[in-house]
């Protein structure tokens, strides 16, 4: 039962990194337009090369 | 919306949706805010764009909007449909719209100050931030739970109860937020509204555990107290949401008009706002713009186009002494009013009077979701002091009463009822925007499927407002041709709708005279085209325009188009059962050819306003639940009025402030979905509600008998919220 010392400990690292991801996703309007992002994905302009 | 009553209600409610609140707001609202802003400087340029639907739509909108000079860079947001553009200067929306209608997208300019303040949306942002706590705390506490429900007892038991209270009690004290200050505001008005059985569960929940793991109890509820936050946290979501879009797109819409005036002083001409008029001044109105004030005129001569005020078809001469009224749009030549009336006293006030009064009496409509919590609200309250109460008495065991009663409220605790709402209402609003339809009110689902009885207006709702020649056949080539290179000189509608029409023949000496028509030199010889009586012809009775070309006078009729899916719509709701009307400002003719098109029996002409408002008033004394399409300012309290209302978006202002739905693009065919997704959702929502309660009798009974676990409760919860939301996305 020792090892709940050092995988509680984990999960909850782990987790919190998962929602600072989720607030710093958040405060740069990362949300501002969910259509939008899935659409964008499917344009073929700069497949090729990067956005200049 | 019982859910957002009080916390997030109170603050929206304030602007678009209640025009009862201020009636001066409900004709122009925008006029305000605009009377403090200067002419617009900035740079960027913001365009609705009610078409745009895919990728291959934005990638066009913006290469080719990009591809423009002036134009620094375009982004469109597909979820609001609209398109902002960081442009030059000298780049105006004019420039744009045509380019983007070439590329097959309506667009429609926007204010791009009054966007700045929706497009932070603030408070969607937080719950969304405290949508994630909740998140990741349920997720970590779950994952202690199902290790106690598995089986860890004695030391581990408390240690994992420790660690869920740790991340618990700091969640609920903070995503909990929207809630307990929505149940404390409606608390201290003395009412008991969904969010107080909700508090109490949370609260109770949360600190009953504590004491529990404080005394290493069995069984702590922390699971239930995130979990319920979590989910009533993500129906609170949904329906602010829904909300925001609606709300940002109606602001949009205010946006559309711009309140200012040319205000001539000392033979200066300035252009000033128009709560800056007063009564004496004198305004120039040029061809095209609308009259800001009511009037006389002084100086000039032109045709007015009263269709907005009146519904009238046809443009009306108009000299110096002709009355004019705000609202109205000057034709052909420029014109000098002297302001008789303006701000309070002015017509367009007059109409936002009506409107009060039309508000005023209509009946206050009580939505599903409200009616559920006000007959929920008090059960729930009375089960579990009632269940403390027994217990208290059975057992004399405190602690072990107090733990029936939380358990009674946390399984009772509306997380399914809190998501049934939202969620059919996202779900069918999410639907009917991607049609072009903007729900403003949430209630307005409900009230359309109840819908028994349709009232149409005419000019501008039915039809497009804008004319077309239809006996371009009957007329020889080369008057045709004479007729699209005078109308090519002219800004008049019948002459813009003509110069389309066909390729023009070469006319010289050119001269527009303001409204009577357009002459000029063809091959020589004197050519006209005008009102009837200046060219020589024999008036008909309907729209028309007159050419006089080599000693022959040629009359080229006209007829309001048609807009597009109106005879789809229209079909749709005779074959359910709908009773239909029309009621038209117009004169007798158009109206009855119109409803003899469509088919309409019941049609009435030369109605006004207040006409209008009596029809409806009588219709749903009748018992009839009226739904009410139309777009003028003469509509504007009948759509008040009515159980619920729908507008085009190029309706003025007022009208589709007063209306619950408005229609985005130009066709009307979503219309008809409208009333089939309404009826839909409704049916969805009882049904939810319905399921929940299903839940309910089979938990409720266990957890007064004190057989309630954890485990039970979160099953509960979950399994009843996931078929409440899966239920609500089998919308079609």
């Amino acid at each position: 039962m020792e090892i709940l010392a050092v995988l509680i400990p984990i999960s909850l690292f782990l987790g919190g990194i998962g929602l600072a991801g989720f607030f710093w996703a958040l405060k740069s309007k990362q949300f501002e337009d969910p259509q939008g992002d899935a659409a964008r994905i499917l344009k073929t302009d700069y497949d090729d090369h990067p956005k200049p | 919306m019982t859910l957002a009553e009080g916390f997030e209600g109170k603050e929206y409610d304030a602007g678009h949706v209640s025009p009862s609140a201020c009636p001066a707001c409900a004709v122009a609202p925008s006029a305000e805010r605009l009377a403090q802003l200067a002419a617009p400087t900035q740079a960027r340029l913001m365009l609705s764009l009610p078409s745009a639907h895919c990728a291959a739509c934005m990638s066009t909108v913006e290469n080719g909007l990009e591809g423009l000079p002036g134009v620094l860079s375009a982004r469109v947001n597909l979820t609001l449909r609209r398109v902002s553009v960081d442009a030059e200067s000298h780049v105006t929306a004019e420039d744009l719209i045509p380019v983007l209608a070439g590329l097959g997208f309506e667009a429609h300019e926007l204010d791009p100050g009054l966007l700045s303040a929706t497009e932070t949306d603030r408070q969607g942002r937080d719950l969304l931030m405290r949508l994630g706590v909740a998140g990741f705390a349920m997720m970590n506490v779950m994952l202690l739970s199902v290790a106690v429900w598995s089986g860890a007892s004695d030391a581990t038991r408390d240690l994992f109860h420790w660690i869920s209270a740790g991340i618990a009690l700091p969640t609920v004290a903070f995503a909990g937020q929207p809630f307990f200050k929505s149940a404390w505001a409606s608390l201290r008005v003395g009412r008991l509204g969904m969010d107080v059985p909700i508090s109490l569960a949370i609260i109770l929940a949360s600190s009953i555990s504590l004491y529990e793991t404080i005394h290493s109890g069995l069984h702590a509820y922390f699971d239930a107290a995130v979990m319920l936050t979590f989910f009533l946290l993500a129906g609170r979501y949904l329906d602010h949401r829904t909300r925001a879009v609606a709300r940002s797109a109606a602001e949009e819409l205010a946006a559309l008009e711009v309140p200012r005036a040319l205000r001539l002083r000392d033979g200066e001409e300035e252009t000033v706002t128009i709560s800056a008029l007063a009564v004496g001044d004198i305004v120039r109105v040029r061809p095209g713009g609308r009259m800001p004030v009511d009037g006389v005129v002084t100086e000039g001569s032109s045709e007015v186009d009263r269709s907005l005020l009146t519904g009238e078809s046809l443009p009306a001469q108009a000299g110096p002494g002709t009355q004019v009224a705000a609202g109205e749009i000057n034709l052909t030549g420029p014109l000098l009013v002297r302001v008789v009336a303006a701000g309070r006293d002015s017509s367009l006030h007059r109409m936002a009077d009506l409107v009060a009064v039309a508000e005023s009496a209509k009946t206050q409509y009580t939505s599903l979701a409200e009616s559920a919590s006000r007959a929920y609200s008090p059960l729930v309250h009375v089960l579990s002091f009632g269940a403390f109460g027994y217990w208290l008495w059975a057992t004399g065991d405190l602690r072990y009463a107090i733990n029936i009663s939380a358990a009674v409220l946390i399984i009772t605790c509306p997380c399914a009822l809190g998501l049934a709402v939202p969620a059919v209402v996202t779900a069918a609003s999410g639907k009917l925007f991607r049609k072009g339809l903007l729900i403003k009110d949430g209630t307005a689902l409900e009230r359309l499927a109840e819908v028994d009885c349709v009232v149409f207006d005419k000019t501008g709702t039915l039809t497009l407002g804008t004319p077309t020649p239809t006996n371009l056949a009957d007329l020889p080539d080369a008057a045709l041709a004479v007729a699209a290179g005078l109308a090519a000189a002219s800004s008049h509608p019948l002459a813009m709708a003509l110069a389309k029409a066909a390729s023009p023949a070469l006319i010289t000496d050119l001269r527009e005279v303001p409204g009577y028509g357009v002459e000029g030199l063809w091959q020589g010889q004197p050519v006209r085209l005008g009102r009837a009586e200046w060219v020589g012809a024999a008036p008909a009775d309907q729209t028309a325009t007159y050419l006089a070309v080599a000693g022959q006078t040629h009359a080229v009729l006209f007829a309001d188009r048609l807009r597009p899916g109106v005879e789809t719509a229209v079909a749709a709701m005779k074959a359910a059962g709908l009773r239909l009307m029309l009621l038209s400002g117009d004169a007798e003719a158009p109206v009855a050819e119109m409803a003899g098109r469509l088919g309409i029996s019941e049609w009435a002409s030369g109605r006004l306003p207040a006409e209008k408002v009596a029809s409806l008033t009588r219709l749903q004394d009748q018992g009839h639940k009226v739904l009410m399409i139309g777009d003028g300012l003469n509509d504007t309290a009948a759509l008040a009025l009515a159980h619920v209302s729908i507008s085009p978006a190029s309706a003025l202002d007022a009208a589709r402030t007063a209306s619950d739905i408005v229609l985005l693009g130009q066709d009307m065919a979503p219309v008809a979905d409208a009333l089939r997704i309404a009826k839909q959702s409704t049916r969805r929502i009882r049904e939810n509600f319905a399921l929940s309660a299903a839940y309910n009798v089979i938990a409720v009974p266990l957890a007064l008998v004190g057989l309630a676990t954890p485990l039970l409760a979160a099953l509960a919860m979950s399994v009843s919220s996931i078929t409440v939301s899966l239920n609500a996305l089998r919308l079609r």
